[in-house]
């Protein structure tokens, strides 16, 4: 499926993976996911993760480039297919039903959502992975990854990112340019193994929230686009949390193009909003903006810098 | 005519200068570049909104090895950064494409575009100027009537040549994407711009109202999967005209069938290989360019790692297929996260259609010889230009050993691509832009 000759990453094989041949253990459904360890199943995901974020990318720059959105999202929509005719997109989604977030996740995550909900921030129940504005998919990311509450979470910008990111050792690379595309790869490879072996580690929990980002991102963005796996059961608790949330956020022309169903913010607004917050302001509204100016000052109290 | 495509390797050899900014800034990076159609301007748009244009020294008697080389003629700042208030985004002043009107009197008109607006610029020369007012003095003050005691007549005196530019026409408010292209007419009176999603056409005179031709955006924008990526009239019928799309698709449309052509009359694609598919398959299949031949009778495409050539005459398969850089292949998913592989690099043939040239990186650009099925590669850079030498193909060495003069994959320079490239419509000269600098090559004098 990969083309031949990269070094590592790719498997020559265009067989997919059947859980059944791989060489792991058998295991029950919950942790198949896990089990899909070929390295033909991990360069797949770490596509998604990159294309997400992405996309995310896109959503904040100033001029949001609608061929290359539409390029990376029927690249997404390629691999969620695939990923559905496997059968690990299914596994996947029931194995995120079950989940349940660890409360320890829970501030740093609240941090990153948009909405500012008191009874959320007393850590009541999970709705880490909005989906509005991918941004913040991103970020929880980020948070789960790290899995430290108190890192401190750079706002500000996307690019500082740290390595121990599966989906952040992409990140690199757009800012980045190298010829040495060997070191680039092998870097990315180490990274990946560690990261893979952490989210393992770190318990099903970390794995299921990190896979639960790309799957509510997946159907919610991309919505109409003929996904043909069934979407999966709507957690109540959350279809609460975002009964408030603009739905028009989840609209593609949204975030293809950048534009905003309620624009508020002004040119100096903007400006103001830029020097603060670097790009990624530049998809807010200016509501959120101070909702977040607030969180962030609570997380530096709560951080205790 | 030469007879160039007998010589190659191609012996270009560099100018005695390389034209370019003293200090490069980011507004200072060449997104455009296009001769005219007798060759003798030059235009270049660059990201900051400027369009330089340069002209052709006029060959002198004294001296006639040194070739016509290109000089400044007139810099002007074409487009300025706006900011869109109801969507809260900055409208870019990078210049997206240039194209020139033939020309049809003494002054000079091209149009330029950025993402939102097309402008008809007018360059004309005044080398005289009128003296002798008679209610005006030299500086231009008004005269005191009671001290004129006499009458003359004004008379028009040399003065320093001086070029200036001014925009006839603004072309507004059409777009709600980026315009990525536009063409203008072989009737002369009209042309079309192009965005992400539709094609519009526009008389020259008209500034206030354009057609809209092609729109192929959904009702629903969720279910947006292709977008155009290029458009370009016919040079000789004036009635057809060509869009690419980003899925790797050509169609041409006839304007005498509907008022909307959205209903292609032909349509072009190659099915696609499925041994060599991947997640990157429609990425890289994206047509970045296209171009009509000279001729009229082929179709030139441009997708990430390979150009096309159509026949007219042939849909379903295109009739050469030349690799501009293949050993990018293995590379896809390191050029997928660094972005360059939605690098839109360009193609362009040269006046015969017997040759065709695309830019790569490392800031190397592809020659191919349609009929001797050769090709170069060669290299526009100060290091390698050494005045009156002829240009060094190069070589990039896939795997194995490498000799001492290719260069390998890994070493290449990525952020070193050559996207924009133009041929002189008669003669071999090439004008090629590498970041901020200007390359103008020539064939070796004989």
């Amino acid at each position: 499926m990969f083309p031949k000759g990269t070094k590592r990453k790719f498997s020559d094989s265009g067989e997919e993976p059947v859980p059944s041949g791989d060489p792991g253990p058998v295991v029950s459904s919950a942790a198949a996911a896990r089990t899909l360890s070929s390295s033909y199943s991990l360069q797949r995901q770490s596509l998604l993760d990159m294309s997400l974020i992405k996309l995310q990318l896109c959503h904040m720059l100033v001029e949001p480039n609608l061929c290359r959105s539409v390029l990376i999202a029927n690249t997404v929509r390629q691999i969620q297919e695939e990923m559905t005719q496997d059968g690990t997109w299914q596994i996947m989604t029931q194995a995120l039903a079950a989940a349940q977030c660890p409360a320890d996740r829970l501030v740093a995550t609240e941090v990153l959502c948009r909405q500012t909900d008191a009874a959320a921030q007393a850590g009541q129940s999970p709705k880490p992975f909005s989906v509005v504005g991918l941004e913040d998919g991103y970020r929880s990311e980020e948070a789960v990854m790290e899995g430290d509450v108190e890192s401190e979470v750079n706002m500000s910008t996307l690019s500082p990112v740290s390595p121990q990111l599966t989906s952040a050792s992409y990140l690199a690379g757009p800012f980045g340019m190298g010829p040495c595309w060997e070191e680039e790869e092998e870097e990315c490879d180490e990274d990946e193994e560690e990261d893979s072996e952490e989210c393992v580690s770190e318990g099903e929990d970390g794995d299921r929230d990190h896979l639960t980002a790309d799957s509510r991102t997946g159907e919610q963005v991309f919505g109409t686009f003929e996904i043909k796996h069934p979407a999966p059961p709507p957690d109540p608790a959350l279809e609460e949390l975002f009964s408030d949330v603009d739905p028009s956020y989840y609209d593609l022309d949204t975030v293809l193009t950048g534009m905003q169903s309620a624009p508020k913010m002004g040119p100096y607004d903007l400006l103001e909003s830029l020097s603060s917050h670097g790009p990624t302001a530049l998809s807010s509204s200016s509501s959120c903006r101070s909702d977040l100016n607030e969180l962030d000052h609570i997380m530096e109290i709560i951080v205790g810098s | 005519m030469k007879c160039f495509s007998r010589y190659l390797p191609y012996l270009f050899r560099p100018p005695s200068t390389i034209l370019s900014s003293t200090c490069h800034t980011e507004a200072d990076i060449i997104s455009t570049v296009e001769f005219n159609s007798s060759g003798e301007l030059l235009a270049t748009g660059d990201k900051g909104g400027r369009v330089v244009v340069f002209q052709r020294e006029q060959e002198s008697k004294s001296q006639p090895q040194r070739r016509g080389e290109y000089n400044v003629y007139s810099t002007f700042q074409s487009h300025e950064p706006e900011f869109d208030y109801l969507k809260s985004l900055e409208i870019e002043e990078k210049i997206n494409k240039i194209k020139w009107l033939p020309q049809q009197n003494a002054a000079y008109f091209l149009l330029s575009t950025n993402d939102k607006t097309v402008k008809l610029w007018k360059i004309s020369e005044r080398d005289k100027r009128p003296e002798g007012y008679n209610l005006k003095d030299e500086d231009g003050r008004i005269r005191d009537p009671s001290t004129i005691t006499s009458l003359r007549v004004p008379v028009l005196q040399p003065m320093d040549l001086m070029v200036e530019a001014t925009a006839r026409r603004i072309f507004s408010n059409a777009h709600t994407y980026h315009i990525n292209s536009i063409s203008v007419n072989s009737d002369l009176q009209t042309f079309i711009s192009t965005d992400d999603l539709r094609v519009n056409l526009w008389n020259l005179e008209i500034t206030d109202r354009s057609f809209n031709i092609v729109d192929i955006k959904p009702a629903n924008m969720e279910e947006l999967t292709e977008v155009i990526t290029s458009a370009e009239f016919h040079p000789q019928q004036c009635h057809t005209f060509a869009y690419s799309s980003s899925k790797g698709s050509i169609r041409l449309c006839d304007m005498r069938q509907a008022a909307l052509c959205d209903k292609h009359c032909k349509y072009f694609e190659e099915p696609e290989d499925p041994s060599t598919r991947s997640f990157f398959s429609e990425i890289i299949s994206s047509i970045s360019d296209v171009k009509f031949s000279h001729n009229g009778r082929y179709l030139m495409t441009r997708d990430y790692l390979t150009v096309k050539v159509w026949d007219l005459q042939m849909e379903n398969k295109p009739l050469e297929t030349y690799q501009v850089h293949d050993y990018l292949r293995g590379k896809l998913c390191s050029l997928y996260e660094n972005d360059c592989i939605f690098d839109k690099f360009e193609c362009v043939w040269n006046g015969s259609d017997s040759v065709i040239m695309t830019g790569s990186y490392n800031n190397f650009f592809r020659m191919f010889d349609r009929n001797t099925k050769r090709d170069v590669t060669l290299e526009a850079s100060r290091e390698n230009s050494k005045p009156r030498a002829i240009l060094k193909p190069r070589k990039v060495c896939v795997g194995g050993k490498r000799r001492k003069d290719e260069i390998s994959v890994d070493s290449l320079d990525f952020s070193k691509k050559i996207l924009h490239t133009t041929w002189h419509p008669h003669e071999n000269i090439i004008a090629v832009a590498a970041t901020n600098n200007l390359y103008i090559f020539q064939d070796k004098v004989n």
